[in-house]
């Protein structure tokens, strides 16, 4: 094998920026197989979910992340382990990049123990180190983000804070009210707008007057990114990194993506867009097919290599499915567990006045001191 | 001494932000403006631009930003110029703040402190007197807090800042300039008074009369006319909405088995509509001598027209004539 190798990745385009990532870069072997890994990974589960969920297993909201996984992977290889991430309610995939093992999600999905959140969270409700959700108001995940790189400011730590929303958050007011105080205020940010081209049921062109979303940042500098390529998207983070760190404030990219599923498990995702359309990206722009083709021919990886990564990600992800299908929901008494981190009321009013509940405590609180 | 809630509030700030330095102030014209009602005086000459952050007038923006700072351990003070406008900012305030503690199974919590002046001012209309007390306390995660005098507001906003969890602060603005007496322990450095307890403003034994920021003002004028008719009224602050210290309220009603709130926020579902609730569902129910009344401001939005403001907040004399109905004394 080679231990690396060069690769080409297509034009980035630049809004307020004298000069962009490079477009050629290398690639390490090991990189190549965690990538692959990780992307494989993201897609496997986000299979299960979508099986579980048509099992009525997992209940209420699943948004499937199928199609993006080349974003998360791509952002995640550029963080340093002090940066932040926050996205909305496609969070499943980068649950995992965060940390979370596939059985945290899955059982998280299903509602059980074991899930990342205990199951008390849910499908878009997800949280670890540094990660801060999974949050299911569109858009108001993008000022928290804000929020998480002023503190990184704030103590001194070089740390950034990647903002991830789609092309329907973009339209928020409370999106662009960020922009301009990240930028007034310098704030390492990062914005990510992972536009998949649709917001629900509703393409970009048919709800945004500008569909190019990566110079909505007025006067914050934007880079516009094949998202579809891992190492397109990780030159662009790496760069947005060193934007941020260096001082110049926030910066935002735009990745072009897709996703294979409807917005969420009860959207068959085919009123909107044509069947063709979805099989033209899976045959031709596939993040994970391409990348595959990539590093094979450039002599990194053997098929047979990533063939026995395939199977063992099949293992992982089928055990961790089947554990949280078979795990325990929590018991009842959590229904009133961690209201408060500090409770100061023991008891919580029950349905009716006469069986109050007590509050317990539960989770770490990490900013309890 | 005397002091005005104002500058009890600013000392509070003060004291904290000189005790911790992960407490910031975030909000509308707090630093080179001093603030929009002059609380947070002084405070960015003394801690410079870093730790009071003048915000542009985009509240759902920068309550995102300081509830994400929270998140990250930081100790945010989010200032409303008033709370009218923290209406644009309430999704925050619930589903970003008040929930993220819960659904992270315990994990993140959110020491955040969103404060500014609540309710009815004089002469602003409509759309700027409005009380948000009953809001943000039918919301589990939130703590909510409804201060009266200045000790009141230093040691609860202190409370506040040190609390963990979210806490809304209900000031009022027509307070603001009001002097109250300070005891000693109250100026000191660690003067922190319990959130979640009310006091008990004035003893009685007739009548219990429960009632939250300007309201206890109006309770106490009304007391004391009521003293000297003979007329013996005990006066509650409730200080905090949620949690409600209904266990001060039940042992008062027990001992005057007559029961009067008094707000100035509407009555549906508002805290005179809770305290009933509460009292119905439980032992002091049987106490009472007659049917517990709520005394709020006005079922309408607030007129301009100064007669009719006048007529739509409760007064003194409301008080006195409706313990005077319930006693059944002329």
């Amino acid at each position: 094998y080679a231990t690396e190798a060069p690769f080409e990745t297509k034009a980035f385009r630049l809004h307020n920026l004298e000069q962009g990532p490079a477009t050629n870069t290398t690639l390490s072997r090991d990189d190549a197989l965690l990538y692959y890994r990780q992307m494989h990974t993201v897609r496997r589960m986000e299979t299960s979910a979508g099986n579980l969920y048509k099992e009525k297993i997992i209940r209420g909201f699943c948004h499937l992340y199928s199609g993006q996984e080349a974003v998360a992977v791509g952002i995640k290889a550029a963080l340093r382990p002090h940066d932040d991430v926050i996205t909305a309610y496609r969070a499943h995939g980068w649950s995992h990049l965060m940390g979370v093992n596939p059985l945290g999600v899955l059982a998280e999905l299903t509602g059980r123990q074991s899930g990342c959140a205990r199951g008390k969270g849910g499908s878009m409700h997800m949280y670890t180190n540094h990660f801060y959700g999974g949050n299911g108001i569109v858009g108001a995940q993008v000022p928290l983000g804000v929020g998480l790189a002023l503190a990184a400011k704030y103590k001194g730590t070089d740390g950034v804070c990647v903002a991830l929303y789609g092309d329907g958050a973009a339209n928020q007011g409370q999106v662009f009210e960020v922009f301009n105080m990240a930028k007034l205020w310098d704030i390492p940010c990062i914005f990510v707008c992972e536009n998949n081209g649709y917001g629900m049921g509703t393409s970009a062109a048919r709800a945004a007057a500008n569909t190019a979303y990566y110079t909505r940042g007025d006067v914050i500098p934007g880079i516009w990114i094949d998202g579809m390529d891992v190492l397109a998207v990780r030159e662009a983070a790496k760069f947005a990194v060193d934007h941020c760190t260096s001082g110049k404030g926030p910066i935002l990219l735009e990745a072009a993506t897709y996703r294979y599923s409807g917005h969420s498990m009860s959207d068959p995702g085919t009123s909107y867009r044509t069947r063709e359309e979805i099989q033209e990206v899976r045959q031709t722009r596939d993040p994970i097919t391409s990348f595959k083709e990539k590093i094979i021919t450039a002599n990194l990886v053997s098929p047979e290599e990533l063939k026995a990564i395939d199977t063992e990600i099949r293992s992982t992800v089928d055990e961790a499915t089947k554990k949280a299908k078979a795990e325990k929901e929590i018991p009842l008494e959590e229904l009133t567990a961690d209201i408060y981190s500090l409770d100061l009321e023991k008891q919580i009013r029950n349905i009716d006045p006469f069986n109050p509940l007590p509050h317990k405590r539960i989770g770490e609180a990490v900013n309890f001191k | 001494k005397q002091m005005t809630v104002r500058d009890a509030l600013n000392s509070a700030l003060d004291e904290e932000m000189t005790r911790d330095e992960r407490v910031f102030i975030i909000g509308e014209e707090v630093a080179q403006y001093d603030g929009a009602y002059k609380v947070t005086r002084g405070l960015w000459k003394k801690y410079g631009d870093k730790r009071v952050i003048d915000t542009p007038i985009t509240e759902m923006g920068f309550t995102g930003i300081a509830v994400g700072a929270a998140m990250a351990g930081l100790r945010p003070v989010c200032e409303y110029m008033t709370f009218n406008f923290a209406m644009q900012a309430i999704d925050q305030i619930i589903n970003s703040a008040g929930k993220t503690f819960y659904m992270s199974a315990g994990r993140v919590n959110v020491p955040i402190v969103f404060r500014g002046p609540n309710g009815a001012a004089a002469g602003v209309g409509a759309q700027h007197s409005q009380c948000y007390g009953a809001w943000y306390a039918h919301c589990p995660g939130l703590k909510v807090i409804s201060p009266y005098n200045s000790e009141d507001c230093k040691g609860l906003l202190k409370a506040a800042i040190r609390d963990p969890d979210p806490v809304v602060f209900l000031e009022n603005e027509i307070l603001y300039g009001v002097q109250y007496p300070m005891s000693d322990q109250a100026l000191s450095n660690d003067f922190v008074l319990p959130i979640g307890k009310a006091k008990i403003e004035r003893p009685g034994k007739h009548i219990t009369i429960v009632a939250h920021s300007r309201a206890v003002e109006t309770s106490l004028q009304a007391a004391n006319e009521l003293s000297s008719k003979g007329i013996e009224a005990e006066v509650i602050n409730l200080r905090s909405l949620r949690p409600l210290d209904i266990n001060t309220i039940t042992a008062s009603v027990a001992k005057t088995n007559h029961l009067i709130t008094v707000e100035q926020g509407w009555p549906s579902a508002g805290i005179g509509a809770e305290i009933l609730a509460r009292i119905m569902e439980s032992e002091a129910f049987f106490h009472l001598d007659q049917p517990a009344i709520r005394l709020t401001g006005v079922d309408t939005p607030m007129p301009y027209t100064k007669s009719l403001e006048m007529a739509a907040l409760p007064v003194p004399k409301d008080v006195v004539e409706m313990t005077k109905k319930l006693l059944k004394v002329k």
